[in-house]
């Protein structure tokens, strides 16, 4: 068995050639902050694998959010870095709002110094720069924490550049458990298999992702360390084990058993001992997930006749009724911040990605899409990731929050599905 | 596979001997046929026909095992069909499950796996659920009817294992299905 499951992994290095996902935006928000990233002398010698340069994919981070819009910048002689003295008037009269002017340098120890300043134009006044010691495979890296940073200091929210996100492909009949940086680069295969595999859940950490496999002919529930290749079995009692969701502390996983009769939620570790029963109806309870603070399970159940969604206290007891409005409501996930539910409601024959307020319990529908999927938040809650069809193919989308900035994630020749977007990394 | 074959040969010549009583079964199976939506499985096996192999944990077979694999027989019949987002067994479909359940009964060492399907539509954790409902309903009416807890597991493949593709009503319903399934045969 053991042989088995080794030779159905596969290994990080084999599979990182894949064709990446690529993304495009098909929306925009209303106010975009113009912003100038002007190349930083010195960049063109490093490796980044796509041929971009990290000034480029600071703005292509920036610009993919929907809050920013890029300027060309003139090549500039000699070419400002960090510690140049800024013109505000040349600046302003380019319309930029910011600007990020940088710098990389080599070290004497193979690595690289990369310095950056940003400026607000309009204030006439630096607001912040660091300066990173980097590798050469850390160029993309560094990128997206230089991007994180001025977004976070322009909106005043934390910037997910620098977060990565898992999702399936399947292409022909393999599966494929891939994890991707946000902007769909450095795709790593964790586990590929001929039959399927569902509902990857990253811990509260990052380093691990529970799962669901069909391999062995019915759902059994793994964890698996994003940096080893070895599954680590959680649930596989007689009957399905699935969609498992991990508490906010990682200490424990909620998850779906049918060892009982019909499927329940039960809570488990995840070194799989110390399995609990947690929800009891006659009916179907599936797809847990916790608020935020842990006090809260949030799922799916036909208790009332058709599916919709409830909570229930995290330490077992009385559900109640969260959604009303329609005779489809799954896929419950709620915002990092705790204050609103998206899920998937069916909404005349299409499935689409639905947003409810949680204290004004308005329900905004944010998608136009028809066969939407599994929803997943940005961890600051600024985006939801979902999965939908598109000419018959699977894609991955994203949508902000307020429905306004939507994007495309495709990869070429396979279907892509059950997109799980990671924490923020420490 | 080609070990499977020899055991099946092997396992023929002693399962022959009990022919004689065994062949009772699925006549009364015959007897309810007239009712099932399937009226390729009404035709009776010819004696000596229907004990011909062994079930496939490699005990000898006290029915014959080749019943389930003989297209004249219901016991070839493995799938329950529902409507959509239902999970009841059809009545339709009772005459072949009680011909498993008395199968499993007379079999006491043999184990059978359920296994649930749906259509592509909505969540695909929902549909694992529903498709665990579907699956549970048939390994409950083989209990009932006389198969035992412990050789009967119900699974479900929810969406994942579609028999038919495409997005339409014909091959959703295809695909809203349970699936007895002998060892061997998953």
């Amino acid at each position: 068995m053991r042989t088995l499951l080794a030779a159905a992994l596969c290994s990080f290095a084999a599979c990182s050639a894949h064709a990446q996902l690529s993304i495009e935006i098909t929306g925009a928000g209303a106010q975009r902050t113009p912003i100038a990233i002007a190349p930083f002398p010195g960049e063109a010698a490093l490796p980044t694998g796509a041929s971009a340069s990290i000034s480029s994919i600071v703005r292509a981070d920036l610009e993919r959010s929907g809050l920013f819009r890029g300027l060309e910048v003139p090549a500039l002689v000699p070419r400002p870095t960090e510690a140049s003295s800024v013109n505000y008037a040349e600046w302003k009269s380019r319309l930029a709002d910011a600007l990020v002017l940088g710098s990389v340098s080599a070290r004497p120890d193979g690595r690289f110094e990369v310095r950056f300043r940003l400026h607000d134009v309009v204030k006439q006044a630096a607001i912040g720069g660091v300066a990173y010691t980097m590798t050469r495979e850390q160029v993309r890296a560094t990128a997206h924490r230089i991007a994180d940073y001025v977004y976070e200091k322009i909106t005043g929210e934390r910037g997910v550049f620098s977060t990565r996100i898992a999702y399936v492909v399947k292409r022909g009949t393999r599966f494929e458990l891939q994890i991707a940086d946000a902007d769909g680069a450095s795709e790593q295969a964790m586990l590929v298999s001929e039959e399927p595999i569902i509902s990857p859940a990253w811990s509260p950490n990052g380093r691990r992702i529970a799962y669901v496999s069909f391999q062995n002919k019915k759902p059994i529930v793994y964890v698996q360390d994003v940096e080893v290749p070895k599954q680590n079995i959680v649930a596989n009692f007689k009957g399905s084990n699935s969609a498992p969701a991990w508490s906010p502390d990682g200490s424990r996983l909620a998850v779906v058993l049918s060892r009982d009769g019909n499927s329940q939620i039960y809570l488990i570790n995840p070194d799989g001992s110390n399995s609990r029963r947690l929800s009891n109806s006659s009916g179907i309870d599936t797809e847990p997930y916790f608020s935020p603070d842990g006090q809260w399970i949030y799922f799916t159940s036909d208790r009332g006749g058709s599916p919709q969604i409830y909570r229930m206290p995290a330490a077992g007891g009385e559900a109640q009724r969260v959604t009303f409005e329609g005779s489809y409501n799954v896929s419950p996930r709620i915002s990092p911040d705790g204050k609103s539910l998206a899920y998937i409601m069916r909404n005349g024959g299409k499935f689409q990605v639905a947003l409810l307020d949680l204290t004004t319990r308005q329900v905004q529908i944010l998608t136009d899409s028809d066969l939407d999927e599994s929803p997943s938040f940005a961890p600051n809650g600024r985006q939801i990731l979902l999965a939908t069809v598109i000419g018959g193919r699977g894609v991955l989308s994203a949508v902000s929050a307020d429905g306004r900035i939507k994007q495309r994630l495709t990869v070429t020749a396979g279907d892509v599905r059950e997109p799980a977007w990671g924490p923020l990394v420490q | 596979m080609r070990t499977l074959f020899t055991l099946l040969i092997a396992c023929t010549l002693v399962a022959c001997a009990t022919t004689e009583t065994t062949s009772q079964p699925p006549a009364a199976v015959e007897d309810r046929a007239p009712r099932t939506a399937t009226p390729g499985a009404t035709a009776q096996p010819a004696p000596g026909q229907s004990v011909t192999g062994v079930d496939l944990t490699g005990k000898p077979a006290a029915t014959g095992a080749a019943a389930l694999k003989d297209p004249n027989n219901i016991l070839s019949k493995r799938s329950v069909y529902y409507e959509f987002d239902k999970f009841d067994v059809k009545d339709e479909y009772r005459p072949m499950i009680e011909a498993h359940a008395r199968y499993l009964r007379e079999n006491g060492t043999t184990r059978m796996l359920v296994q649930g399907n749906t259509d592509e539509r909505g969540s695909r954790e929902y549909n694992v659920a529903l498709g665990q409902r579907r699956s549970e309903s048939v390994k409950r009416m083989l209990i009932l009817l006389g198969g035992r807890e412990d050789q009967i597991e119900a699974v479900s493949l929810g969406e994942e294992k579609p028999r038919a593709t495409g997005s339409n009503e014909e091959a959703w319903a295809q695909n809203r299905r349970s699936d007895m399934r002998y060892p061997g045969e998953y």
